[in-house]
């Protein structure tokens, strides 16, 4: 079977120049599986989006129908959709907000409906200025058109939906630290367990927290069958995949892709996907999830993209972006530039990521300006071991949240695949790639 | 009601942070707190143009620092910076979700596109021009679509919602003092 044979469930519309328009998504067959939806009972909607057995594709990878089904036991209250995509080089909930706004509104109006709800919230990265008033514009326009709001559709189910704009923070893609800014409040993740969103969420009240990818699922699977869906891909990993595709490839991309079918191989050299490494260098490194994931190198390229076969392979599919890093790539930059990501957006409330991050970015800054020492590679794995014990994947963790366990990430990665780079550096007294 | 605040004014003055700390029934000091948290929102006055270039591993690969630099000296600021005419504030930024068309800018939160020192230079002669006045409102302006209508969910659904929520919150603060006093 070939990579394009699968059904386009996310991007089906994006070859439109006016997709993110109610006009567009009424005559693609928009709102129909909304009101499918209501000709069914709720509990068989939940049912069906259990039967299509969809991960969340926020980072976690939780199945969403089991999400909603612990649920039936507490009322809840609050739907809270998280669109604060934010994790370095991942790009595709951006293009979904700014390109089908409509899409993702209907995924929250049925998963609404499934869990009998009448107030959602859409947390919208800040930055998405343009993304932000599409949604908005399409939110208006929903109203309009009686698809949210009071008794939608004259099915007597009510819902109002907020679109609420963050202020630029990584740590708010955290659930409870964009529960906690969607009060109006400093992103500082909230400690859990034992009270995890499902029992206090925003407000205090029982809320479900889902990703704008898990929403734009919804109206395909509504509309086609949980089994349709499932019947895609493979194992635990259903369905179709955005993947975000970066660094030193001729076409970087969001590419939507049948979950275990592919391999990084065909995402990286596929001509109608990355399409191969720039110019005439080859690859050298690529990190398969985002950078909070551990690095892979060119002979883990055959592994295909499934949420277990990359966490067998010791790292993970996370967020779904995969960047490519070619042979004129300074291995020591790349980590040095990731770790002084996660010092900045460090949210401070834990002493080893507050502290960690920041000596491990100041020790790789002078290891790659010339200043580092030998003995340096060991102090860089001892802090990473106080961060996260053990420094191993599935990574211990000592931190309120995952930002902790995600730093030492690229540095181990760097350690123990290019040792011989970082001792390059430290002996010629600078970096070799300058 | 920071990013009104910053809308109307460009950035965060400390009157406004005392007037938002006064509906919200919290501290200016708290405002401030909470404001400085975040990287969007600006404590100081900023210029009509904040430029944000992305430098993370995505847009580095692509040239990132390389163009930081350029910027620096084309606006003669260091990143963090404004100029002395209060047109251009530059701000090295972390991840802008753009990352297939590097090195990504944005101005004012406006993806600006792919650029390069050549294009970057061409983009300061633009917007000193009024140019992109259509795409790039002034900086604090965030979302222009404004919410049409209120929210209609039924008052009494929502009413017995309120009542449920206080209830439940009654009975997990008994619950917590019969705890803490057994």
């Amino acid at each position: 079977m070939a990579i394009t044979d699968a059904p386009r469930i996310m991007t089906s519309r994006l070859g439109d120049d006016d997709s993110y328009t109610m006009e567009r998504y009424l005559a693609t067959g928009g709102y129909t599986a909304l009101r499918k939806a209501f000709t069914m009972r709720p509990e068989a909607v939940g049912a069906e989006v259990d039967a299509a057995s969809l991960l969340g594709r926020g980072g976690a990878g939780f199945p969403a129908g089991r999400k909603w089904s612990m649920m039936r036991k507490n009322p809840v209250t609050y739907l809270v959709v998280n669109g604060d995509e934010s994790e370095p080089a991942t790009f595709k909930d951006h293009m979904l907000i700014e390109r089908d706004p409509h899409q993702i509104l209907e995924g929250v109006l049925i998963s609404a409906y499934a869990l009998q709800v009448s107030q959602a919230f859409i947390y919208v990265r800040g930055e998405f200025a343009l993304g932000l008033e599409r949604l908005q514009q399409a939110l208006n326009e929903a109203y309009d058109h009686g698809a949210v709001g009071a008794d939608i559709f004259g099915s007597g189910f009510s819902l109002d939906v907020v679109v609420h704009p963050g202020a630029g923070a990584y740590i708010c893609g955290e659930e409870t630290a964009m529960l906690e800014s969607l009060e109006g409040k400093r992103g500082f993740p909230r400690i859990k367990p034992p009270f995890f969103p499902a029992a206090i969420g925003i407000y205090g009240e029982p809320t479900v927290v889902n990703n704008v990818e898990t929403m734009a699922n919804i109206p395909w699977i509504i509309n086609n069958g949980g089994a349709a869906f499932a019947a895609l891909g493979q194992g635990r990993s259903t369905g179709t995949r955005l993947f975000a595709l970066a660094g030193h490839v001729r076409k970087p991309g969001n590419y939507e892709i049948e979950m275990v079918k592919t391999t990084f191989r065909d995402l990286i050299y596929a001509p109608v996907l990355g399409g191969g490494i720039r110019g005439s260098n080859t690859l050298k490194a690529f990190i398969p999830g985002g950078v909070s994931a551990p690095w892979f190198g060119p002979d883990q390229v055959g592994l295909p993209l499934g949420q277990d076969e990359v966490g067998d392979a010791g790292s993970m599919l996370g967020s779904g972006s995969v960047v490519v890093m070619d042979s004129a790539t300074c291995m020591v930059r790349a980590a040095w530039r990731i770790t002084k990501f996660f010092s900045r957006e460090s949210c401070g409330q834990c002493t080893p990521c507050r502290e960690g991050s920041g000596w491990l970015e100041r020790i790789m800054f002078r290891i790659e300006h010339g200043d580092g020492r030998e003995e340096d590679l060991d102090l860089l794995m001892d802090l990473c071991d106080n961060i996260s014990p053990g420094v191993a994947w599935p990574p211990q963790q000592t931190t309120i949240c995952v930002l902790g366990p995600s730093i030492p990430s690229s540095i181990a990665s760097g350690i123990r695949m290019f040792r011989d780079e970082f001792l390059v550096h430290v002996k010629e007294g600078g970096c070799p790639f300058d | 009601m920071c990013h009104l605040a910053q809308e109307q004014d460009g950035w965060l003055r400390p009157e406004a942070m005392a007037e938002i700390g006064e509906l919200c029934e919290v501290t200016a000091a708290e405002v401030q707190g909470t404001a400085s948290f975040y990287d969007m929102l600006h404590l100081e006055p900023v210029g009509t143009y904040v430029l944000s270039v992305c430098t993370n591993i995505a847009c580095m690969l692509g040239g990132a620092l390389e163009l930081l630099g350029h910027a620096e000296s084309a606006l003669g600021v260091r990143a963090g910076g404004t100029t002395t005419d209060g047109v251009f504030t530059l701000h090295e930024a972390e991840c802008l979700a753009d990352c297939d068309k590097t090195v990504c800018v944005q101005v004012n939160h406006r993806y600006v596109g792919a650029q390069t020192p050549e294009s970057f230079d061409a983009l300061l002669d633009d917007l000193r021009a009024g140019r992109l006045a259509d795409t790039v409102p002034p900086h604090g302006t965030l979302v222009r679509v404004r919410r049409s209508t209120g929210l209609q969910a039924d008052r009494a659904a929502v009413a017995a919602e309120r009542a449920a929520m206080a209830e439940a919150q009654a009975a997990r603060a008994t619950a917590a003092d019969g705890g803490h006093k057994a």
